[in-house]
C-alpha cells in the first residue's frame, strides 16, 4: 500500500526531470493562438449564418404557396426560384469570410506590434518564418475551410426545414432535392473557394499580411492605397488602365471559355469545371509567385526590424 | 566555455550611441547583475544578446551569434523584458497550453505550482488582471522553462515587495537546484543584492565597474566618522564622500578594516552606495536605492 504513491511520485519527477524534452508543435500552437486572438475567424460566418437561418423561417411560410405555383414552370425556371435562398446563403457567408480574411491578414503582423506583445512571442522558440506561415493559413485554409463547414450545415439544415415544411402540407419533396442537387453544388462551392478563394487570392492576403509587418500605423490604409496610387498615376500619365484591369482580374476570375476554371457563383450543377485550364493558366502562378515574394519579404521584417 | 562573450560590442542609433565598445564575459552558472542608469544601454546590450538587434563587434551567446542564429539560440535563452507584454486577449490557461505547446524546455507542473500561489484564475484574460498579476504570470511562465540562460530586464517592475522578495527567493532555489546562467537588470537594487554572484555598472554605453560578489564585499568599506575624525579618514584617500545628519560617510577601496575602524563605524556598503561613488551623484534613475 505505502509503496504506491512513492511510484507515482517517482513517476511524476522523472517527468519533471530537465533532461526531458517535451514534443513541441511550433506551427499547430501558432495557428491556434490566431483562433484565439481572432475569434472573427469563425463568429462572423457563424453570425451570418444564423441571420440568414433566422430569415428563411419566414420564406417557409410562403414555401408551400410557392411550390404549387412552381408545378406550371419549367425545370430551369424552377431551378432558378428554388436555389435562390440556398445561393444567398452561400453567397452571404462567403462574402463573411472574404471580409474576415482582409480584416484579418492586414491586422496579424500589425496588432502584436501594436499591443507590444511580439516581444513575448519573440521570446519563445517560434522561428519568424512559423509564425508567418501560420498566419498567411488563416486566410488560405482556415476561413475557406470554416466557409465551406458553415455553409455545408447551414444548407442542410434549410433542406431539412424545407422538407419538413413540404411535407406536413402533403407536398412531395422530389423536386426541391432533384433541382436543387444540393451535394453536386456542395462541391462546387469547394472547388470554387480552393481555386478561388485560397490559390487565386493568394497574393492579396500575402500583400496585406506584408503591409500588416511594414505599417507603423494606418495597415489598411497602406494596404489599399498604393495600388489605387499606381492605377491612377498610370491612367493620368498614360492614359492607359493596364494595372486597374490587373487587379479586377486578379478579383473577379473571368471565365469566358464556357467552362468554368473557378466555379463561378452563383453555382448550378449543370456547370462544366475546367480544373485543368485553372492549373495551366499562367496568371495562377504569377500570382503565387508574388504571393511567395511578398511572404518572404514580411518574414524578413518581423525578424530582422527592431522589435519595438 | 563562456554563456555570454562579447568583445568591442557597438550600437548606434543614428548619432545617438547606445553602446560604445563594451567587453563582457559570463562564465555559465553565474548570476550577473547589470546596474545602469535610464539610457545607460542595459535594454540595447541585452536586445543584442537575444537577437533581437543588429551590432558592430563580436558577439557569441552559448557559442551562437544571436543575430543569425537567433532560432536556434531561442531553444536554449529565455528572457522577460521590461518592454515584453502578454496581449491582453490571451487566457491564462492559453498562456500555458502555448508555451507548453511550442518549448520543449518547459515544465508544466512547475507553472502551474508558482500560479498557485497567486490568486490569478486560470479562466481570466490578461486584460482582466492586475499590471502585479500580469508581471506574476509572465514570471510563472518563464521560470518554469529550463533555460540555460535565463535573461531577465526588470523582472520585478510593478511588484510589491512581498511578492519580489517571493520571486527572488524562488529564484535562488531553483538556482540551487539546478544552475544556470542568469542576467538580471533592475532598478530595485537592494533586491537582488543577495542573489548575484557578479555585478557589473553600465554608464553611457560603456562597462564601467566589473567584479564578482566575493571581491566586492572584500574590497569596499563604508565608514561612518564624527567632524574629528573626518581630516585622518580623508588621509586614506575616500573614493567617495557623503554627509548624513551632521557625520560624514566615506566610502574606502582596498583599504583595510582595522585602519578604518580606529576612526569611527565601518560596515560593508550596498551596491548602491558603490553604483552613486563610481557613477557620481547627479546620475540618476537609480530608484529604490538604499541610503
Amino acid at each position: 500500500m505505502s509503496s504506491q504513491p512513492n511510484v507515482i511520485q517517482n513517476l511524476q519527477s522523472q517527468e519533471a526531470s530537465p533532461a526531458t524534452l517535451s514534443v513541441t508543435h511550433p506551427y499547430c500552437l501558432s495557428v491556434q493562438r490566431e483562433l484565439w486572438e481572432y475569434r472573427s475567424i469563425y463568429l462572423a460566418p457563424l453570425a451570418i449564418a444564423g441571420v440568414v437561418l433566422l430569415g428563411f423561417l419566414f420564406y417557409l411560410f410562403r414555401l408551400p404557396h410557392t411550390m404549387r405555383e412552381l408545378a406550371f414552370l419549367d425545370p430551369a425556371s424552377q431551378r432558378h426560384a428554388l436555389a435562390q435562398p440556398f445561393d444567398f446563403a452561400a453567397g452571404a457567408i462567403m462574402a463573411a469570410a472574404f471580409l474576415v480574411s482582409i480584416f484579418y491578414s492586414v491586422d496579424a503582423l500589425y496588432g502584436e506590434r501594436r499591443d507590444r506583445s511580439i516581444l513575448f512571442w519573440k521570446s519563445m522558440p517560434v522561428s519568424d518564418l512559423t509564425t508567418v506561415l501560420a498566419k498567411i493559413t488563416i486566410p488560405l485554409v482556415v476561413v475557406p475551410l470554416f466557409a465551406f463547414i458553415i455553409t455545408a450545415v447551414t444548407q442542410i439544415i434549410m433542406l431539412l426545414l424545407s422538407s419538413i415544411v413540404l411535407l406536413a402540407s402533403g407536398l412531395s419533396v422530389a423536386t426541391l432535392w432533384s433541382q436543387l442537387a444540393l451535394f453536386q453544388v456542395m462541391f462546387m462551392l469547394l472547388y470554387h473557394l480552393v481555386t478561388a478563394h485560397m490559390l487565386w487570392y493568394a497574393p492579396f492576403y500575402a500583400w496585406l499580411l506584408l503591409v500588416s509587418a511594414w505599417a507603423r500605423r494606418a495597415p489598411f490604409l497602406w494596404g489599399v492605397l498604393p495600388p489605387l496610387a499606381i492605377g491612377l498615376f498610370e491612367s493620368l500619365a498614360f492614359h492607359s488602365s493596364h494595372f486597374f484591369a490587373l487587379l479586377d482580374d486578379r478579383y473577379s476570375i473571368g471565365s469566358d471559355s464556357g467552362a468554368s476554371m473557378m466555379g463561378d457563383f452563383p453555382f448550378h450543377p449543370g456547370m462544366r469545371l475546367d480544373p485543368v485550364g485553372f492549373l495551366v493558366a499562367p496568371g495562377l502562378w504569377i500570382g503565387l509567385l508574388f504571393a511567395v515574394i511578398f511572404l518572404a519579404a514580411a518574414v524578413r521584417l518581423r525578424r530582422y526590424r527592431e522589435p519595438i | 566555455m563562456s554563456v555570454i562573450e562579447a568583445r568591442g560590442l557597438r550600437k548606434a542609433f543614428g548619432s545617438t550611441i547606445a553602446l560604445d565598445g563594451i567587453d563582457l564575459r559570463v562564465e555559465e552558472g553565474r548570476i550577473l547583475g547589470l546596474i545602469g542608469p535610464n539610457g545607460a544601454g542595459k535594454s540595447t546590450a541585452l536586445n543584442a544578446i537575444l537577437g533581437l538587434t543588429s551590432y558592430q563587434g563580436e558577439l557569441r551567446v552559448l557559442g551562437r551569434d544571436p543575430w543569425t542564429e537567433r532560432d536556434q539560440l531561442l531553444r536554449d535563452v529565455c528572457f522577460i523584458s521590461d518592454v515584453a507584454v502578454l496581449p491582453p486577449w490571451l487566457r491564462v490557461s492559453q498562456a500555458i497550453d502555448y508555451v507548453a505547446g511550442v518549448h520543449p524546455r518547459f515544465d508544466r507542473a512547475r507553472a502551474e505550482a508558482f500560479l498557485a500561489k497567486t490568486s490569478i484564475q486560470r479562466g481570466s484574460k490578461v486584460r482582466q488582471l492586475s499590471k502585479g498579476m500580469v508581471t506574476q504570470l509572465h514570471l510563472a511562465l518563464v521560470m518554469a522553462i529550463d533555460a540555460r540562460l535565463l535573461i531577465l530586464d526588470e523582472p520585478t517592475l510593478g511588484l510589491d515587495i512581498l511578492y519580489r522578495k517571493q520571486f527572488y527567493d524562488s529564484l535562488l532555489n531553483d538556482y540551487f537546484d539546478r544552475p544556470r546562467t542568469i542576467v538580471i537588470t533592475t532598478h530595485q537594487v537592494e533586491d537582488i543584492e543577495r542573489v548575484l554572484t557578479d555585478l557589473m555598472f553600465i554608464h553611457r554605453g560603456r562597462i564601467v565597474f566589473n567584479s564578482s560578489m566575493e571581491d566586492f564585499e572584500s574590497r569596499y568599506l563604508e565608514l561612518t566618522v564624527l567632524p574629528a575624525q573626518l581630516p585622518a579618514a580623508r588621509a586614506l584617500k575616500p573614493m567617495h564622500e557623503r554627509q548624513v545628519l551632521g557625520r560624514s560617510i566615506l566610502l574606502f577601496s582596498n583599504v583595510p578594516r582595522e585602519h578604518l575602524a580606529a576612526l569611527g563605524e565601518v560596515r560593508t556598503p550596498s551596491i548602491a552606495d558603490v553604483f552613486v561613488a563610481v557613477i557620481g551623484d547627479n546620475a540618476g534613475g537609480l530608484r529604490g536605492a538604499s541610503a
